[in-house]
């Protein structure tokens, strides 16, 4: 009978690296997709050339093929990254181009009397941005970041092969050491659906934390 | 480290070998999971609770959880029970049972999208259960729903690089094996997100016109 204690400790110290990565991910895949979001809005031909390259870039390409990218050539050419730092710019920039997209159709989907209310009021672009347009917006691409996030999370697995200890590599540790492979494989997949879970619920509670006193005036 | 054309040149017949499977992979995948994902649909919208509570929360927890988790649950565990695959073959299994559940969102939203009259008059006509769903739901269903799943195919695409980690010899493997050989990596994994690049760039176009084609309901 394997004592299964000690790897259960192997698993959990995984879990804690795939927590990190999903989170540092998550942060710079939404400044990310509000820099590009915005970006493809803007008056400036350069700038929307830049944030749709970008964004067409990141989702042209896979996600393994960007972390392999950033982990075996970037070094090549003079950037020395560790792995969770590939991981993370890999990560955050894939999903943050995704995201750019849900930005900016949030922001389009603004009604046209919210700008002219901007106008009236004398707001400049950049205020009716930030007080008029966005707080609406931000309603509106929640559910889907919230997608997006639970996307970062899958991701994650594929910087395992990286050798990042992960929860799949742990798994994969696991299984070389006892020779058991349900065992190790059922109990990553438990966990990445609960993280899964997490998400998914921490989102839909921000919408109704957000959108309280909103009745009414959202259709 | 120089770009090298002659070294290019010399690697590029092991890499189209590569595509060739990749696409293969993609192929075989795509049809499992629209075969797939209108059996999950079907199942969910079967009267009996038990069935469509336990597909529905099945299709829940494959779809939050990592394709690359789920590829070595199929080429490692199941073994185990005495069912040993291919590589190819737990891959095209495990891409299509991930896209499957993707796609029965699809066919649930555009079987929910036919009018209710459709079938009332199905029912009016006195057309039996099976002749109602291949004669009026499907033919209308099916077709708006072409461009939102060849989405899906193009992100399962994009996904294809994960079976290198079960062994197959696709494109990214053949340049991970070309790239130690030669300790050579800017080369290869370069070439690896053009090929993807460039048939990405070209399915979107495929895409756009699959939209304007199937994507209107006509009423």
């Amino acid at each position: 009978m394997i004592d299964w204690s000690g790897y259960l400790d192997l698993i959990l110290q995984g879990a804690l690296v795939t927590i990190k990565l999903t989170l540092m991910g998550s942060v710079l895949a939404l400044i990310m997709a509000f820099l590009a979001g915005l970006g493809r809005l803007s008056r400036f031909f350069a700038v929307r050339a830049l944030a749709t390259i970008y964004i067409e870039f990141f989702r042209g390409t896979s996600i393994f093929v960007q972390l392999f990218w950033a982990y075996f050539v970037l070094p090549l050419l003079g950037f020395e990254l560790t792995p969770l730092q590939a991981g993370v710019l890999a990560l955050g920039l894939n999903v943050g181009a995704y995201a750019a997209e849900v930005v900016r159709g949030a922001v389009q989907s603004i009604g046209k009397e919210q700008y002219e209310a901007c106008t009236a009021l004398n707001l400049g672009r950049w205020q009716g941005m930030r007080h008029v347009i966005l707080p609406q917006a931000f309603l509106t691409m929640l559910p889907t970041f919230g997608n997006n996030a639970i996307e970062l999370l899958k991701a994650t697995s594929v910087v395992s092969l990286i050798s990042l200890a992960d929860l799949t590599f742990q798994a994969q540790v696991v299984r070389a050491q006892t020779g058991n492979t349900l065992v190790p494989f059922a109990t990553i997949l438990v966990i990445y659906f609960a993280l899964a879970m997490l998400i998914s619920w921490g989102t839909r509670s921000l919408e109704r934390r957000l959108s309280r006193g909103l009745d009414g005036v959202r259709v | 480290m120089e770009w090298d054309w002659a070294f290019v040149r010399e690697i590029m017949p092991t890499l189209l070998e590569g595509v060739k499977i990749t696409i293969l992979a993609t192929i075989l995948g795509s049809a499992l999971a629209a075969v797939l994902g209108l059996g999950i649909a079907l199942l969910r919208r079967s009267p009996n609770r038990i069935v469509s509570r336990t597909v529905g929360f099945l299709a829940e927890f494959i779809r939050g959880t990592p394709l690359l988790v789920q590829l070595y649950f199929i080429f490692y565990v199941l073994p185990d029970f005495g069912l040993l695959l291919p590589p190819l073959t737990a891959g095209v299994i495990g891409l299509g049972l991930h896209y499957g559940t993707y796609a029965a969102e699809v066919y649930r939203a555009g079987i929910d999208n036919v009018p209710r009259g459709q079938w009332e008059a199905a029912k009016a006509c006195n057309l039996s259960a099976g002749q109602t769903w291949t004669h009026i739901i499907l033919p209308q269903a099916l077709p708006p729903m072409i461009p939102a799943l060849a989405n899906y195919f193009i992100a399962m695409f994009k996904e294809t690089p994960l079976l290198s980690a079960i062994t197959v010899l696709e494109l990214m493997n053949q340049a991970k094996s070309v790239a130690n050989t030669y300790y050579r990596y800017i080369e290869p994994i370069t070439l690896v997100g053009a090929f993807f690049l460039v048939i990405s760039l070209f399915s979107v176009v495929l895409l756009r016109w699959l939209e304007r084609r199937y994507g209107k309901v006509e009423r």
